[in-house]
């Protein structure tokens, strides 16, 4: 066991430092009386309250939410397979360019991925909306699910299926019934994952929704394009709490899945 | 026979699946891109040419016009924004990287039990709202904002420093936004490596710097690039950051394509500066794409 040095902590300080100051100074003037985010006016939640009596952007937050939960969910289901392909099919037809249309997303620069999904809709002329937004959000979310599920099944054991198998098991039955319950944490955070990239996307959303399908991330740039405003402050402060409760619940299923 | 029958078809059905929907949703969008870059804009719905004209004869003319990509080279606009895009990119990601190397380095070294909560913190913010972590910048470094009255109230400056609108505010708006992606893949590799290298390497009167430079470095190398790479090419056609944090001289190709379409609403123009953009980055996404293979299986 090597000891930490001091450049050791003193880069963990500075750098965690970074990374949160900014998040919790935005937490903290989510709770300012002032409306002027740099000047403290005493500790006050009515910025949440106005929050609440603002329909725009609850129907954000709503849409927002139905996106996220239908594209993570299709993603999921998507995704796994893709993941599964992936780490145990081995050669095919065609995996160079499977595999380049599942890396791709992740890296490509969000404008373009917007850019010729919102062309494609308008060529085929599909109105634009919360189903394509949701379409948009499946594409690039089961990208991330396949990763995480390839690399989850990579270090799977194959003669667990092989026995399956050879005791008269159906394919299916077996990936139902051995495989999935195995690669369960993956895929769920699979699906955690697929939902917080649907829950923060602004440019794809931008692309491809139409009237009515305003999502809350859209709301957010519009109104920091007017200004900094406490009632932005309480906006992110209620996301990041969700995003941190979502993240810790995850890396507690899969620990509590590894002590199993 | 009949059984390896049944489950080589099943084989092409899952495979099939999720292979026409990126077919469908990924690839194809691309061809449409690039089809567009080749029409001419009109006023119209949909604002472009179509490249197909069936006149009196059974085959149509095919109407292809390089104008929007001419149009690009003629205006230096364009190529500075590509320019100024990648210079961006690169000093960005080389910040993060020497960043991310310290932080990564020193979660790998400390003891087992404080990792997976030192890990978890690092990927908190990865989950966060990237607009939202952006925002929050917005506060801090405005004319009058905090770290403006921090350093005033300490005495080191009298008047207060111009960072907001400044590509200096882009630089930091990108390496903090990005810094988590330059870590986990930093991090993966340094946890795996063997440390008793290094007391090796002390044994035999190798300086720690050098031991540094001459053993650890390259061994994280494959974590370096992946971290280089997963940062350097969203950044390159960054758009949120840009628009929030950098001024009006800020130039930034994604910025460009965004007002290319929602402003001019010139759309082959727009579909022109994403293929260009896309052609810049294809080398090092099939290099990332290649190497993430390799580290995975």
């Amino acid at each position: 066991m090597t000891r930490l040095t001091l450049f050791n902590k003193t880069s963990l300080i500075l750098g965690f430092a970074f990374l949160y100051i900014p998040i919790i100074i935005l937490i903290v003037f989510s709770f300012n009386e002032s409306k002027l985010v740099t000047v403290w006016g005493g500790f006050s939640t009515k910025w949440y309250g106005e929050l609440m009596s603002n329909q725009g952007i609850k129907d954000a937050a709503w849409v927002t939410l139905k996106v996220a939960f239908t594209s993570s969910t299709i993603a999921t289901f998507l995704g796994t397979i893709a993941g599964l392909v992936m780490a145990k099919f081995g050669r095919f037809r065609g995996r160079t360019l499977f595999s380049g249309m599942i890396y791709a997303p992740m890296v490509m620069p969000e404008v373009i991925i917007g850019l010729s999904l919102l062309l494609m809709f308008v060529a085929l002329s599909i109105d634009r909306g919360v189903m394509t937004v949701t379409l948009a959000h499946i594409t690039f979310s089961m990208c991330y699910v396949a990763v995480v599920v390839q690399s989850r099944m990579s270090s799977y054991d194959d003669s667990i299926n092989e026995a399956a198998l050879d005791l008269g098991c159906t394919p299916f039955k077996t990936f139902i019934l051995i495989t999935l319950p195995i690669i369960m944490p993956a895929v769920i955070s699979g699906w955690l994952l697929s939902f917080t990239l649907s829950l923060d996307d602004l440019v794809i959303a931008s692309f491809t929704s139409g009237p009515g399908s305003t999502t809350l991330p859209m709301k957010i740039y519009s109104m920091v394009r007017l200004g900094v405003t406490p009632e932005i402050n309480a906006v992110s402060t209620i996301l990041v709490g969700l995003v941190a409760l979502g993240v810790v619940a995850g890396s507690f299923i899969g620990k509590k899945q590894k002590i199993n | 026979m009949k059984n390896l029958r049944k489950i080589i078809n099943g084989r092409a059905a899952v495979i099939g699946i999720p292979y026409l929907w990126l077919l469908a949703l990924f690839f194809f969008p691309f061809l449409i891109v690039l089809k567009i870059s080749f029409a001419e804009p009109i006023i119209a719905i949909p604002p472009y040419t179509s490249l197909l004209e069936w006149g009196d004869s059974f085959w149509p003319t095919i109407k292809a016009s390089l104008d929007s990509y001419l149009f690009l080279l003629d205006d230096s606009l364009y190529i500075n924004a590509y320019l100024s895009s990648l210079k961006i990119a690169t000093i960005s990601t080389l910040i993060a990287l020497v960043i991310g190397y310290a932080i990564a380095y020193s979660i790998a070294k400390a003891p087992t039990r404080w990792r997976g909560i030192l890990l978890m913190l690092v990927i908190l913010p990865f989950w966060t709202s990237f607009l939202i972590r952006v925002y929050a910048w917005i506060g801090i470094l405005k004319t009058e904002g905090l770290l403006n009255l921090l350093l005033i109230s300490l005495g080191v400056i009298d008047k207060p420093l111009t960072i907001m609108n400044t590509d200096l505010a882009v630089y930091i708006g990108i390496v903090y936004s990005y810094l988590p992606f330059m870590i986990l893949p930093l991090y993966a590799n340094l946890e795996k490596m063997d440390f008793s290298l290094l007391e090796a390497a002390a044994d035999l009167g190798c300086r720690p710097f050098k031991a540094f430079w001459t053993v650890t470095i390259p061994l994280s190398l494959p974590g370096i690039l992946a971290g280089c790479f997963l940062v350097f090419i969203p950044a390159v056609g960054e758009f949120v950051i840009p628009d929030l944090l950098g001024g009006t001289q800020t130039l930034m190709i994604g910025k460009v394509l965004w007002m290319e379409f929602f402003s001019n609403r010139d759309w082959p123009v727009a579909s022109a500066v994403a293929i260009i953009l896309l052609a810049i980055l294809v080398v090092p996404i099939m290099y990332y794409q290649k190497s993430q293979e390799k580290a995975i299986s």
